[in-house]
């Protein structure tokens, strides 16, 4: 595996439409769920072992050369917000372009020409982890991150939160986020097995009921 | 006392003269059936508990089976409550539920609630015949009045002719991976439940989805099915919302 890959795949630079979104953050600050850097690291440790589980698993089975349409069904049977459905597409069709520019191969193009309505990003992110050389545990890594970076970064700006206690909020959910990482990888190799429901199926009811309230927002600053 | 094992099964089939008759009616230790009065072609039973439980390291099970053409309804005459064993050890109970083509179920126990210093874990997976249907509802109450609760692992999938519609896992309570009771998940909400629905013309003209109050949501799922998901301070409430919804669908 190449370092340097797994640093340009997790950069918050890389071009993949991901700064639009704020996993949830934007609906539990309006709804005064979060407030302030400890509430902040509550919502993401509970998106961390709930929805980044899932998705750090997705990514983890993509990489090992799971069936994508197999996960891709899978990742639908567990989001059942159909806002957070669309989402996921949606980020999966702009990383499938972002993936395609930046580490061309054949098996990227062979699917997105067979999905072309796109499939959810963490499987995407599997596939681009392969594609660049990495293997499950960083693809797992870069969607568990994700799953509690998009939140921290989002808050500081839905907040004028300090980007150091942002960053802090972080820091401390690293070793959580190792624990999360090891289990996406362990249910990944499961999937090899046993098939898709081996995949956790860890669920946050009130992200799937703001994010649909959320949607149906006039005006918001993110896209999620 | 010793860990219970006990696995109670119903089967219900069309008995050919617009009825649905139940051939298997089976009880098992704390699990008790009993057939309640018929409304027209559909066959009611009540799950009893013969004693509250289950404690920790028990093994509990339900199956039940709808053959073609069958309709059956299954309610129970009480919440079910997770309690503590006398020795540590995590309880299991495990739903099995089948519906062949032109069949449906109507799955609606009373509540279950994880009592302080409780662990249990819950499965529930329901198999769908491609024109079966089915109303299923699953509410968590975390504690008993002024209690923390205990810890709940809750899964529920959801297959239509072997296809995953729906695949879900709540885990709450002390030793639950963190945040389960923070912003992102339950938030201080101590009800929490889910109404799946599924109906083959949903596939055909799936229902939008919609807020029913600020703490539930009505969704189309991937699929021929809408699930409400909903929480909320207490029981009562919690309940409202889903009797709500499905007065509105039926």
């Amino acid at each position: 595996m190449s370092r340097s890959a797994l640093l340009v795949l997790a950069d918050g630079r890389f071009p993949a439409g991901g700064h639009a979104h704020s996993g949830g953050a934007e609906a539990a600050v309006r709804a005064g769920r979060i407030t302030g850097a400890a509430s902040l690291e509550d919502f993401a440790r509970g998106r961390l072992h709930t929805a980044g589980l899932v998705s750090a698993s997705l990514a983890a089975a993509a990489a090992l050369g799971v069936d994508p349409s197999a996960l891709d069904a899978a990742a639908d049977a567990r989001t059942p917000s159909p806002a957070l459905r669309a989402v996921a597409r949606r980020l999966g069709r702009q990383l499938m372009r972002a993936a395609r520019a930046t580490w061309p191969s054949p098996e990227l193009d062979a699917v997105a020409a067979e999905f072309p309505k796109g499939m959810h990003q963490p499987v995407v992110l599997g596939l681009l982890a392969r594609a660049a050389g990495l293997g499950a545990v960083d693809a797992a890594y870069c969607a568990a991150y994700e799953s509690v970076g998009g939140p921290a970064t989002a808050t500081v700006r839905l907040l004028s939160l300090d980007p150091f206690d942002a960053t802090a909020v972080l820091a401390r959910l690293a070793p959580e986020l190792d624990r999360v990482a090891d289990r996406a990888v362990e249910a990944a190799r499961r999937v090899l097995d046993d098939g898709v429901e081996a995949l956790p199926a860890a669920s946050a009811p009130l992200l799937e009921i703001d994010a649909e309230a959320h949607a149906a927002w006039p005006a918001r600053l993110f896209a999620s | 006392m010793n860990d219970v094992s006990a696995t109670a099964g119903i089967v219900a089939c069309d008995d050919g003269r617009g009825g649905t008759a139940l051939p298997v009616l089976e009880s098992d230790g704390p699990l008790a059936l009993r057939r309640t009065r018929a409304s027209g072609s559909e066959a009611h039973v009540m799950l009893v508990g013969a004693m509250s439980g289950p404690h920790g390291g028990d093994r509990l099970a339900v199956r039940a089976e709808v053959r073609r053409g069958a309709r059956l309804r299954v309610g129970s005459a009480a919440a079910t409550i997770a309690l503590p064993g006398q020795i540590k050890g995590e309880a299991r109970y495990d739903v099995r539920l089948d519906v062949a083509d032109g069949g449906e179920l109507h799955w609606l126990p009373e509540q279950l609630i994880s009592a302080g210093g409780s662990e249990l874990y819950v499965t529930t997976r329901v198999d769908l015949a491609g024109t079966a249907r089915l109303v299923l509802r699953e509410e968590q109450v975390l504690g008993r009045v002024g209690e923390q609760p205990g810890r709940l692992t809750s899964r529920l999938t959801v297959r239509i002719d072997g296809r995953v519609l729906l695949d879900q896992e709540l885990a709450c309570g002390p030793d639950a991976p963190g945040g389960w009771d923070g912003p992102a998940v339950l938030a201080g909400h101590r009800a929490v439940g889910q109404l799946v629905i599924v109906r083959p013309e949903f596939a055909v003209e799936p229902v939008a989805a919609r807020m029913m109050g600020e703490q539930a949501v009505l969704v189309p799922l991937a699929g021929p099915g809408a699930l409400v998901t909903a929480v909320a301070a207490d029981a009562l409430r919690l309940r409202q919302v889903l009797d709500g919804v499905l007065a509105e669908l039926d």
